[in-house]
């Protein structure tokens, strides 16, 4: 079994090359491209329906590419011996109820040929206390850590976590991300499709942004920050929005919450004349755009672009 | 070209595959054994009927009758194990996205069906053995050690045709359906094969299509096994036979072609 090694010069782990998938007439994947690298963890994002699900899908060998080609460690998904190198975390796995924790980590950990322990697998996930107990009589977030467990204990080099911590308190997201950190600094590769962007902001090597079946983005958080050329800068002001919204230095002004949100290209132009004009500001705060700012704009430019190349063809 | 290779894991060994097939069925026979919503119906439904019409009602009757029912009912108990514990959980399985995760994850494809028909087999040698309780015990049948073995082999591997049907019908629909649908087979199939009341008293077209249907066969041994009658039963275990490979093969192609 051989891992080519990319133009990065790390082991490209699994591919999609050129696939398409449509169901009926829906276009779920529409010829895309995605590589994962060794002992990266690599955030795909997007809105629902973008595609990120039946992405996922085909490199776990569930569902057929209608072109293209799909390999995970060099071979088909379907071959039993690609899959015993991943871990698998769905959003949603009705698990057997009546199971013990404990008896849900073995059962699964024999499908692989070189498993952690139970007692590894509990540590690392933070369900060691809970080994004894039915998977029914455990909380919504409980049950998340266990199936987090599961998607670990075969020892894989490449896990697929599709909203790792839905429906978990802040500190038992907090937890995950320190154990899926621990385990990429392993050298092992995570993809990670989230809805919370400050998880994938947290996390994330490398990010792609899917919609409508494409790649529209790629790149490190950093990266994709950059793009977006705006600084935002908040403050409570006696200011109207209305004559803000008038200056040349503001690109965008709305109001959020007690205080103003100015989106510009210049924070020290329009933070100097702000002062200026209003001695009695407060709570000024100058943020550069989050990556929830940078998936918003990439969205909204891309359906813009989307919807007048629909009214241009539509016009021709 | 630049290539090298990262050590992968290599073939798993024999034993280690045996042990996810040991596992997968320990896992799915524990998983029913402590769902008492799976298990009270299936031992409940034979055992009660057996009290009401093969002890209570049958002593005043015709002297044969406990015995004959034994059969009757020993072949509706071990219906619905098959039928009911493979089909339904497979129905549910796939709609709830388990069935999506382990395909997903590196188990052998066929531990999972062989955990459930293991489980099957289970279930219904207790529905059996607790008959024959009731049947030595209350009911005073005088079963040899032999009859009442034979009676068990049959119920045991006799669940196979009916895991087969449930798998079957466990791929055409998905989730809560399947209970409704898989009880329009059991009810109605029970009673046209004769196990709830005697074939000879229905009427003789329905009579004459008795042989359509699984249980017929599985009863006919199941009274062969108790020496109600001495009839060969070559036959109808070749029939079993044919329905379950018959089944096994559609249920096999359309979770090929739909998942």
């Amino acid at each position: 079994m051989q891992v080519h090694i990319g133009d990065d010069g790390r082991g490209v782990l699994a591919r999609l090359h050129g696939v398409s998938k449509s169901y009926g007439k829906l276009r779920a994947l529409d010829g895309i491209d995605l590589s994962l690298h060794q002992g990266e963890l690599l955030a795909l994002l997007g809105p629902n329906g973008a595609g990120k699900t039946t992405a996922i899908g085909l490199l776990l060998g569930l569902i057929r590419a209608d072109a293209g080609e799909v390999s995970l460690f060099g071979l088909d998904p379907q071959d039993i011996r690609a899959r015993r190198n991943i871990g698998v975390m769905l959003q949603d796995a009705a698990l057997p109820l009546t199971l013990h924790v404990g008896e849900l980590i073995r059962l699964t950990a024999s499908y692989y040929p070189n498993p952690r322990s139970v007692a590894e697998s509990s540590d690392l996930a933070g369900v060691s206390d809970l080994l004894k107990r039915p998977y029914g009589k455990l909380s919504g977030g409980q049950q998340r850590r266990v199936q987090f467990a599961l998607a670990l204990c075969g020892r894989p080099r490449l896990l697929f976590l599709d909203e790792p911590t839905v429906g978990m308190d802040i500190e038992a997201r907090q937890k995950l991300w320190a154990a899926i950190r621990h385990l990429v600094a392993e050298g092992n590769s995570v993809v990670l499709t989230t809805h919370y962007l400050e998880e994938a902001e947290a996390l994330a090597t490398r990010v792609c942004v899917m919609a409508r079946g494409r790649m529209i983005s790629e790149g490190s958080v950093e990266v994709l920050r950059a793009r977006i050329a705006l600084k935002r800068v908040w403050c409570s002001t006696r200011l109207t929005l209305e004559d803000l919204q008038l200056w040349p230095e503001v690109a965008e002004a709305r109001t959020d919450g007690e205080r103003l949100c100015l989106s510009t290209e210049h924070p020290e132009l329009l933070v100097r004349r702000l002062l200026a004009q209003d001695i009695a500001l407060t709570g000024l705060e100058v943020r550069a755009a989050g990556l929830a700012e940078a998936f918003t704009e990439l969205t909204r430019d891309d359906a813009i672009a989307h919807d007048s190349s629909a009214a241009l063809q539509e016009a021709a | 070209m630049n290539a090298t290779t990262i050590p992968t894991i290599d073939a798993m060994p024999r034993s280690l595959v045996l042990n996810a097939y040991v596992q997968e069925a320990r896992s799915e026979i524990l998983r029913y054994l402590r769902n008492p919503g799976f298990l009270l119906p299936v031992i409940l439904f034979p055992t009660v009927f057996y009290m009401m019409f093969g002890v209570v009602l049958a002593h005043t009757e015709a002297p044969g009758m406990a015995r004959y029912l034994l059969a009757s009912y020993g072949t509706f108990g071990v219906m619905s194990p098959g039928l009911f514990g493979f089909g339904v959980s497979l129905a549910l399985e796939r709609d709830n996205g388990l069935l999506t995760l382990k395909r997903a994850l590196p188990m052998p494809p066929a531990a999972y069906l062989i955990g459930k028909m293991l489980m099957a087999m289970i279930a219904a040698a207790i529905v059996i053995l607790l008959l024959l309780a009731l049947a030595a015990g209350v009911a005073h049948v005088a079963l040899t050690a032999g009859q009442a073995a034979a009676l068990l082999l049959a119920g045991t591997l006799g669940v196979l045709p009916f895991c087969a049907l449930g798998m079957l019908v466990g791929t055409l629909i998905k989730g809560q359906g399947a209970p409704g649908m898989l009880n329009l087979v059991y009810l109605p199939m029970s009673f046209l094969s004769g196990l709830w009341v005697p074939l000879q008293i229905l009427p003789v077209t329905l009579q004459r299509i008795a042989p359509v249907w699984p249980s017929y066969h599985l009863d006919q041994i199941a009274l062969r096994a108790l020496g109600v009658t001495q009839a060969p039963i070559l036959q109808h275990v070749l029939m079993l036979c044919g329905f379950t490979v018959g089944f096994l093969w559609l249920a096999a192609r359309r979770l090929r072609r739909n998942g």
